[in-house]
């Protein structure tokens, strides 16, 4: 679905409840703690809720020049975590550069990899590289049962992740002692909001166990109902009802950590955005700060005005939502 | 008014039956709170136990919030299903305890 029918769509909600109107005042970032790159769209594979609606046939990849400014970027301001996502960052030519740059300046350096790719021999050392270099993996597993992720993920996805969990385990990731860190995120198999996740990763650590593997902390996210989620909330014919379920569970608390207020997210091209969500609706920071990193401007962006729409209530359900888990805890 | 007892849309109509009792109706969220929140049992459990109660209630509202609930923990259609089974024998198991008090009249008055 194109971006301008995606909106379309995410405006026929009823106008009562649009996120506008919820919302008392205009929404301003706080501060730039997270500089967010999404290097490129292309991905090994094409999962069925991918808000990026990545796969194999995507040719968006971020450019040297672009990683450069962003390198610049981090080494003269105090932004404390880079976080690297895409498609799979693995795909990014340039992504083995950067990372032996930007490890190199002690901050917090985060790669959200599918666990998946590490398997195929052409992107096999990235696993010695990232231990290496401590980087931390954030790896997306939606859930303990491997049925369940292979329908949203593609077939034997589940059991290639859990061998490569055993050898990022065997490197020293989530293990006692050790400064590796190894993440997961759970995001819902279906058009229902994730539970407390607390419990989600009580059961995720006891399930996992039995496969002898272990991780540091499991992420829950709600599902944006932005690229393939969407077209699927429509197909199915659940849109009405999970846009009814977000609303309903509005928590004026989340609005005010939501991850936007503390990121910058920078898309493939350089253009800069709110968040990884924003980017695939086409949405650049707006209200006057500079949208492409060639103008970055500290100032003017840790203060800016985030653009707001109804995809927004998928931060703000419940206990809140972002590339970090639960809001609320 | 819609024109039938039960409608989807009634189930965020749930909080507002303090409406009329407010302190009664506080005072049950309290409880409700309380008792569906982890504690030695695990939310999970309480959410299957939650499932399979209102699965024998027949309470449309509940099944629908319940299986929502389990769905977010986690839970498979399969390990709900088990749960709403141990309901059904336990509906089934009740009536025919109940049975004893039939075979104790016939006993007695049978010749
Ligand atoms: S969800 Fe992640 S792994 Fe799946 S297609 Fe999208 S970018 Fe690739
Ligand atoms: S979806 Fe909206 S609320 Fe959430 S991070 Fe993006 S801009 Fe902020």
């Amino acid at each position: 679905m194109d971006v301008s029918k995606q909106l379309e769509v995410l405006s026929a909600i009823p106008k009562e409840n649009y996120f506008s109107c919820k919302i008392e005042q205009k929404l301003h970032a706080q501060s730039i703690d997270i500089l967010q790159l999404n290097v490129g769209k292309k991905c090994n594979l094409s999962c069925k809720h991918c808000h990026v609606e990545a796969g194999p046939h995507r040719k968006e990849l971020m450019a040297r020049e672009v990683l450069e400014k962003c390198l610049q970027i981090v080494t003269e301001n105090s932004i404390g975590t880079i976080d690297i996502t895409g498609g799979a960052p693995e795909m990014n030519p340039h992504l083995e550069w950067f990372l032996s740059q930007v490890t190199s300046l002690n901050k917090r350096v985060i790669v959200r990899s599918n666990l998946v790719i590490l398997n195929d021999p052409d992107y096999r050392h990235f696993l010695d590289l990232y231990a290496e270099k401590g980087v931390e993996i954030v790896a997306s597993l939606p859930d303990y049962h491997s049925d369940r992720v292979d329908r949203q993920r593609g077939p034997n996805v589940f059991s290639q992740v859990v061998a490569m969990m055993q050898k990022l385990n065997a490197k020293g990731y989530a293990q006692e002692q050790s400064k590796l860190q190894l993440n997961l995120v759970h995001n819902p198999v279906g058009t229902y909001v994730p539970g407390c996740q607390q419990s989600l990763e009580f059961e995720y650590k006891r399930r996992l166990a039995e496969h002898g593997v272990v991780f540091n902390q499991l992420f829950s996210i709600t599902n944006c109902p932005v690229g393939r989620f969407l077209d699927y909330l429509i197909r199915s014919e659940n849109f009405d009802d999970y846009m009814a379920t977000l609303v309903d569970t509005y928590n004026p608390n989340a609005l005010q950590s939501v991850m936007c207020r503390s990121t910058l997210s920078v898309g493939w091209d350089g253009v800069l955005f709110d968040c990884d969500f924003n980017q695939m609706l086409d949405m650049p920071v707006n209200h006057g700060a500079p949208t492409h990193i060639f103008d970055f401007d500290m100032d003017e962006l840790k203060k800016r005005e985030i653009v707001l729409h109804n995809h927004c209530y998928c931060c703000t359900a419940g206990a809140g939502s972002s590339c970090q888990g639960t809001l609320e805890h | 008014m819609s024109n039938q007892y039960y409608d989807p849309k009634d189930l965020a109509d749930f909080p507002k039956i303090t409406d009329y009792a407010t302190e009664t109706g506080d005072k049950f969220f309290e409880y409700y709170g309380k008792a569906t929140a982890a504690g030695a049992l695990s939310e999970r459990e309480k959410s299957l136990i939650a499932l399979a109660v209102s699965t024998v209630r027949h309470c449309p509202y509940c099944i629908d919030a319940y299986t929502n609930k389990c769905l977010s923990l986690g839970v498979t259609g399969d390990e709900m299903m088990e749960a709403i089974h141990v309901g059904a024998t336990m509906a089934a198991g009740d009536i025919l305890a109940h049975a004893t008090q039939m075979r104790k009249i016939v006993k007695k008055k049978e010749m």
